[in-house]
């Protein structure tokens, strides 16, 4: 939701970024205010997953111009677990299987780790495994999921829900979601957005990162933007989402090059 | 004869320096076995690098050490061993330096199970084991087999009548005390038709100076038996382990072990298992070795008849300079149709200059069977690492998280659940160390 003089969370100027030598970045601009859901759609190639990846820290990625600022402090300064740790979640695309780690301890390591580096209490097992499965409810998730090795043997759906209970346990400020309606029944996708609805709220900020419209029906974000070659082209409110659906991405892109045309 | 050979012979002869001083047996096969092996290391030399089988495991710095066999025995009391004791496993044989200690152990000798050692079990059983003692284990070709049975007068000793279902594991706990000893451990598991049984076989130390463990474990499953072997080879960090272990699987019986290697500076585990019909195995291996040890296992899963089914996973986790070694065959023999093997070595490197050599190595005689074997080594998987970090974690915690993960994979193979959690606690406190 759109909040009047909300602060910003995320600042993006101008980002270029390049993967094994190959420009994949080209100047990207996106600010993004506490309160808000953002929705980052575009073909294949477009650079979403790389920019969501960048923002996390992972290292393939060279960032070779722009700037990033994450709550008034320099992104770049900070490695991927210090940036976790701030407030920068990451739901994963494809998320790792770790066989021969239980997901309880794994969850309980995160949280307790994330919450010395903020000035909280840890939780001990007890204390955890009560806090664990009262947000398991929001993902509708069997107890069953604490005593499995993360991740390993997880349907699509499931390690899905996994990932947005690793985000309700770690409370972040910026939440970004790499194409979690990937790979989900509508059953799981109801889910799924019911939880990430339930965690949005004034004072944090989530960007979608989707290929698809189909997940914006169930989490309606405040802002629709195209990426294309590197760049935002085009960004528009949630009635964007569904032209796109109708007319596919090919015309935003006729149009840009047309206004900018225009403008040279 | 080589300058080599002047030395090994040499050496060996100081080995055998204590053994005529053995008490003769009241058995005559036994007296027999070892008049055999004496004159078996006669013959045998030490292996080089020249041997096929010892080709990446250099044992030389072992005949420069002066070992003898035990001369005084140690007294230990239960406070300076109940560190080693496994909970569930209140059966016990504790040995110190290869020496029975029987004001620690807790064996057994009922109708239903005998856990004793071999002294006092001979009188009862002299007739079942003599088809197994020193047969199974193929130490005419095998130098340290030799010894061990040139000097087999005790031994731990588990009979498991027929149809019983033991359902307290069996502890079999070797511990080293004296520098400069070498010790020769000896196992003899008889499960005889239909009946199970778990067993540790578990090698500590309480020192950190330099000895020799030259141990034998002989396994005999008879038909439809089930016996759980856990090995775990916790060593001090100079000791030398040379272990030979023969099982043989009677038809429709089923045999899993898990095997872990924490210690020694140079150790070497040779597991022959044979299989009859129907008979399955699950051979499960651990190694995680840092600084300059070298853990060698060897395997041969020889698949003698028809049906008979095999699955092998052997991990190595090496940190610092250290050295893995695993050799893993698998013989299906010529009328050994429907063989199920599948067999896994998966190697994880945490330096540059640590070093694995792998081999599997398959013999297949037979034209109906299914066999599947595959080898990895690598490091750690750079996405992994970064969704940990993604998580919060340091590129530190992260690292021993999965390097914990990597081995935790067969300790969780291991059944009896206090075991496993202190296995579990040395393998995250190896890993943190060491990264």
């Amino acid at each position: 939701m759109i909040y009047p003089d909300s602060k910003i969370v995320l600042e993006v100027r101008g980002l270029c970024a390049t993967v094994n030598g190959t420009e994949i970045l080209k100047g990207l601009d996106l600010t993004v205010r506490r309160g808000e859901v953002h929705a980052i759609m575009g073909p294949n190639g477009s650079g979403k997953s790389t920019f969501s990846k960048i923002l996390a820290g992972h290292s393939a990625y060279e960032v070779t111009g722009g700037s990033v600022m994450f709550e008034g402090q320099n992104l770049f300064d900070l490695a991927p677990e210090e940036r976790a740790r701030a407030g920068v979640f990451l739901a994963f695309q494809y998320p790792i299987e770790i066989p021969g780690v239980i997901n309880s301890q794994f969850l309980r390591l995160t949280y307790n780790t994330v919450q010395t580096h903020r000035g909280k209490e840890e939780l001990d097992p007890l204390e955890f495994d009560d806090y664990v499965r009262e947000k398991m409810k929001l993902l509708e998730m069997s107890p069953d999921f604490l005593e499995r090795s993360v991740n390993e043997g997880f349907s699509g759906g499931e390690k899905k829900r996994n990932e947005i209970l690793q985000m309700a346990m770690l409370d972040p400020r910026l939440a970004i979601l790499d194409e979690t309606d990937s790979g989900l029944d509508i059953d799981a996708l109801r889910i799924v957005a019911n939880g990430v609805n339930q965690l949005a709220n004034k004072d944090n900020a989530i960007v979608l990162v989707t290929h698809y419209q189909r997940l914006l029906n169930y989490i309606v974000p405040d802002y629709v933007h195209v990426m294309e070659a590197g760049r935002i082209i085009k960004t528009g409110g949630k009635e964007l989402a569904l032209e796109l659906e109708s007319r596919g991405y090919d015309w935003v892109g006729v149009e840009h090059k047309a206004v900018a045309g225009a403008v040279a | 004869m080589s300058a080599t050979g002047t030395i090994n012979a040499g050496y060996l002869e100081t080995l055998l320096a204590g053994q005529p001083q053995l008490p003769t047996s009241p058995l005559a096969w036994l007296n027999a076995l070892r008049a055999e092996a004496v004159d078996r290391v006669g013959v045998l030399t030490v292996p080089t690098l020249r041997d096929e089988e010892w080709r990446f495991t250099d044992i030389s710095q072992l005949t420069k050490m002066p070992f003898h066999p035990v001369r005084t025995t140690i007294s230990l009391q239960a406070a300076d061993i109940e560190r080693f004791y496994i909970e569930e496993a209140t059966t016990r044989l504790v040995f110190i330096d290869g020496v029975y200690a029987p004001q620690l152990s807790s064996g057994i000798a009922d109708s239903d199970v005998t856990v004793v050692n071999l002294e006092a079990g001979f009188a009862a059983h002299a007739a079942k084991i003599e088809p197994y003692l020193g047969r199974l284990t193929e130490f005419r070709d095998n130098v340290f087999a030799a010894l061990n049975t040139a000097f087999l007068h005790d031994a731990a000793l588990v009979v498991v009548p027929r149809d019983i279902a033991v359902t307290v594991p069996v502890h079999l706990l070797f511990i080293a005390m004296q520098k400069d000893v070498v010790s020769y451990p000896r196992c003899l598991l008889l499960a005889e038709s239909g009946s199970a049984v778990t067993v540790i076989e578990d090698y500590v130390s309480l020192q950190e100076d330099a000895y020799f463990t030259n141990a034998v474990a002989e396994i005999a499953l008879l038909d439809n038996a089930r016996v759980n072997h856990i090995r775990v080879q916790r060593e001090g960090a100079k000791a030398f382990h040379i272990a030979n272990c023969a099982v043989s699987l009677a038809r429709a019986s089923n045999y899993q072990s898990v095997s872990v290697a924490f210690g020694a500076r140079i150790s070497r585990y040779n597991l022959n298992v044979q299989l009859a019909e129907e008979a399955e195995c699950a051979v499960d291996g651990l190694a995680l070795i840092s600084g300059r040890q070298l853990a060698d296992t060897h395997t041969c899963i020889d698949h003698a008849k028809p049906h008979a089914v095999s699955h092998q996973m052997h991990k190595c986790i090496v940190g610092g300079g250290a050295h893995a070694v695993f050799n893993g065959k698998i013989m299906v023999r010529q009328g050994a149709q429907r063989t199920d093997s599948r067999q896994s070595s998966r190697n994880l490197l945490l330096t540059n200059k640590a070093h694995v050599d792998t081999k599997p190595q398959l013999e297949i005689f037979a034209d109906d069977v299914k066999c599947t074997h595959g080898a990895t080594i690598g490091q750690l998987d750079s996405e992994e690492v970064f969704y940990l970090q993604s998580r919060g974690l340091s590129d530190t915690a992260a690292r021993n998280m999965l390097t914990y993960a990597f081995g935790a994979e067969i300790i969780e193979r291991i059944p009896i659940s206090s075991l496993k959690c202190q296995l579990e606690q040395t393998v995250l406190e190896q890993t943190a160390t060491q990264l």
